[in-house]
């Protein structure tokens, strides 16, 4: 019974969770996990602190002069 | 048939509610009206636009095709590439395009009435920004994901290719000094707001050390902790301003912040990126989302009315906030909010390669476009609900009001906005300032306007301070950590551009190389911000009209990209859809130019201008604000330099332009499709 309650507004909790993640550029972790597992089965997988660094340094361009945000 | 009834009858409420709204908000003379109608007309607008505009870019001018696989789909490795879920990716995509632009444009505009500029802050974003938004996200969608740049490099040339990225490297510097600009403004002898500003500084260090290595990656925890410290550092700032020996140590004149915050982006662009910009990105993005979501809220809540007339006579030309006329300059200082070139680089930058389905470039390109633009209007409502007469005590710049309250209410009653010294020191003493006079930039009429409507809503006048200084730290964060990402950009894009003649340059790993193209890049802001700051005409003035023509100039750049490839793809009978605003953006751009050059008027054109200081210097004579035969030189060196550059984004357009009509004229001659799409790759 409590669960059909609360299981909508957990959905929403996470949605909103993962939009406020993307905005600074970290995509859903777990996405990545599942991608890797299915698609490349044995090959490495990385670390969420691992996943998080890389990410970081991708979205501020450590020498890719990507552009994120506007004026 | 019955089924379509219902849809039928809202589509019809919502267009009639809209015509009201409109109506009210474009036939009330005389008396006040309230920002809702203003706010109902947009919300209608929009969703009428969504509903049909849009619908009929998707199926018969971009004819997006649910089942052709989309780069996210077809490269997906979890990271660059991941198939989206669309609320969340227009999350992503709306907080990397709404920045301090939407918000300070409009509140420059206000000064000729609130109609112009809503009027045009609706249309420009319906058929100008949003079907850019749009346009180009698709076309990159259908090209893996490619940029701006590489596009117009496929489709137009290298050559074409070469001169757009230029004038994407001549915007930059520009925009980092206009943003540079509004935040010394709103912080100069403000030891409140310095000192909050200053202390983000530390408070994103210390985020990043705990992001790193205390707990690694735990973005929640650490926003949290920085939003505590900053709200701390906002209280505390009132006592440091109220303080006999700490607040000389926050009060600096505009020329001392612009030195400070030209060292500052030297330094953080250079730091590694976890221990400063991503930290402070962290807490401004979600502290603009929040913003922008309280301030609608207040908005609805308090319903406030519009004091600023609906036009004022400043449509003439002769205002104090910007000078020149309606055409083609209302048009130029409201860029982002109607249309802005800049949302071409964002529309084909990370977003096109989490899209998880073709036909959400709809929702996502022209949804979040339309958005960024309730929020101009949204702005353009916290600015028109300030009694004129305070609104242009901020706004004019001292060489028009001077620096006393008795002189500034005796000039702005002059105009006939009736005004008296005391309100003016109330208002400053209502949000713990000692003066409000010519905080030009537009970051402290929105702070003003923001704290008015805020207070009303929460806190009363007692709350008023912090509301004001909540405001100003809000928008000095967001524009220090885009100072800081930009310089960055900048500094890429400059080794790049060497790099084409000296190919060591380019190594992005090259300490030497680093440092040279990022003092490059701070030297290329710094100079404008300097002169800005040094201006007496209060440099935004002069600054701003060039933000927006080079900022619209890139949007003529991205929408000539979109027309020329519906040619090649063979359906020129829908080009106007694209041609249509981007010949609107090229006539704006190029009068704008023309006029910032060659207008008589000393005070809009730089020639002008340039012929009467080189003229008193002749006369051996000294023109105020010059102090000395060194300032006349400089003025007159100045005006040169902001000819040149005014002259080069004209003829970057213009070369644009034909290369767009050459590649179309070929399109023209050949029978088959020529754009350079991806073959379509169809979902099993």
């Amino acid at each position: 019974m409590r669960k059909t309650v609360t299981a909508p507004m957990f959905k929403i909790a996470r949605r909103i969770i993962r939009t406020a993640r993307l905005m600074v550029g970290i995509p859903d972790y777990d996405a990545y996990v599942a991608h890797r597992r299915n698609v490349h089965p044995g090959e490495p997988i990385m670390s969420y602190e691992a996943f998080f660094r890389e990410r970081q340094a991708s979205r501020y361009g450590e020498g890719s002069g990507k552009i994120n945000r506007c004026c | 048939m019955m089924t379509n009834l219902p849809s039928k009858l809202v589509w019809t409420a919502v267009a009639v509610l809209g015509a009201v709204a409109l109506g009210i908000v474009a036939l009330s003379r005389g008396e006040t009206i309230n920002a809702i109608w203003l706010v109902m007309a947009a919300i209608c607008s929009y969703l009428l636009a969504d509903r049909f505009y849009a619908r009929f870019i998707a199926h018969k001018v971009l004819r997006l095709d649910a089942n052709r696989l989309t780069p996210a789909q077809r490269f997906n490795d979890g990271l660059d590439y991941c198939p989206t879920d669309k609320t969340v990716l227009f999350g992503h995509h709306f907080a990397a395009i709404a920045g301090a632009g939407p918000l300070v444009g409009p509140v420059l505009a206000a000064q000729m009435g609130y109609l112009p500029g809503t009027l045009w802050l609706i249309a420009g974003a319906v058929f100008a920004g949003a079907v850019q938004d749009f346009i180009l996200l698709s076309a990159s969608v259908r090209r893996d994901g490619r940029s701006l740049g590489e596009m117009i490099r496929s489709e137009l040339g290298n050559i074409a290719g070469t001169i757009a990225m230029i004038g994407v490297l001549i915007i930059m510097v520009i925009l980092l000094a206009v943003l540079a600009l509004v935040v010394v403004k709103a912080l100069s002898h403000s030891p409140w707001a310095t000192f909050t500003v200053s202390m983000t500084i530390p408070i994103a260090i210390l985020m990043g050390i705990y992001g790193r290595f205390i707990r690694p990656g735990r973005i929640g925890e650490m926003s949290l902790i920085g939003f505590a410290l900053l709200m701390l550092s906002l209280i505390f700032g009132r006592h440091v301003a109220a303080d006999t020996t700490l607040a000389p140590l926050f009060d600096y004149s505009g020329e001392a912040l612009s030195m400070m915050l030209i060292a500052y982006g030297f330094v953080a662009s250079v730091l590694p990126v976890w221990a400063l910009l991503a930290p402070r990105d962290y807490l401004s993005t979600f502290l603009k989302i929040g913003t922008i979501v309280g301030l609608a809220l207040g908005i609805f809540v308090v319903l406030p009315d519009l004091k600023m007339p609906a036009v004022t006579k400043f449509v003439d030309g002769s205002g104090p906030v910007f000078s020149g006329s309606l055409f083609p300059f209302l048009f130029i200082t409201i860029a982002c909010g109607a249309i802005s070139g800049f949302h071409a680089l964002i529309s084909s930058g990370t977003t096109p390669k989490m899209l998880d389905n073709e036909v959400n470039a709809r929702v996502i390109g022209y949804g979040a476009m339309l958005m960024e633009s309730f929020v101009a209007i949204m702005a353009m409502v916290a600015a028109t609900t300030l009694e004129p007469g305070i609104y242009f005590a901020l706004n004019s710049p001292a060489a028009l009001i001077g620096t006393s309250p008795d002189s500034a209410a005796a000039a702005i009653s002059g105009w006939g906005f009736t005004v008296t010294p005391d309100v003016l020191k109330q208002a400053a003493a209502d949000v713990g300032e000692a003066t409000i006079l010519s905080r030009t930039g537009g970051a402290p009429t929105l702070a003003v306007g923001m704290a008015e409507i805020l207070s009303n809503a929460i806190g009363g006048k007692a709350l008023m301070a912090f509301w004001y200084h909540f405001a100003i730290l809000f928008e000095a964060l967001f524009i220090l950590t885009t100072i800081d990402a930009g310089t960055r950009v900048a500094r890429f894009m400059i080794q790049d551009l060497i790099g084409t003649a000296v190919p060591w340059f380019k190594a992005t790993k090259s300490w030497s190389a680093n440092i040279v193209a990022t003092a490059i890049a701070v030297t290329g802001w710094g100079y404008f911000l300097y002169q800005g700051v040094v201006d007496p005409l209060g440099g935004i003035n002069t600054l701003w009209p060039l933000f927006g023509i080079s900022n619209q100039m890139l949007a003529c750049i991205a929408l000539l990209l979109a027309t020329v490839v519906l040619f090649k793809l063979k359906r020129e009978r829908y080009a106007w859809v694209t041609l249509a605003p981007a010949t609107w953006l090229g006539v704006c751009t190029l009068t704008a130019a023309w006029q910032k050059i060659f207008s008589e008027n000393p005070a809009v054109g730089f020639l002008a201008h340039a012929d009467k200081f080189a003229g008193a210097l002749a006369a051996n004579t000294i023109l105020p604000p010059a102090k000395s035969i060194a300032d006349m030189h400089r003025i007159v060196f100045n005006d040169y330099v902001n000819a040149t550059l005014t002259a080069l984004l004209g003829a970057v357009v213009l070369a644009m332009a034909g290369f767009s009509l050459r590649a179309i004229l070929h399109a023209l001659d050949n029978p088959h499709v020529t754009a350079r799409e991806n073959a379509p790759v169809p979902a099993e």
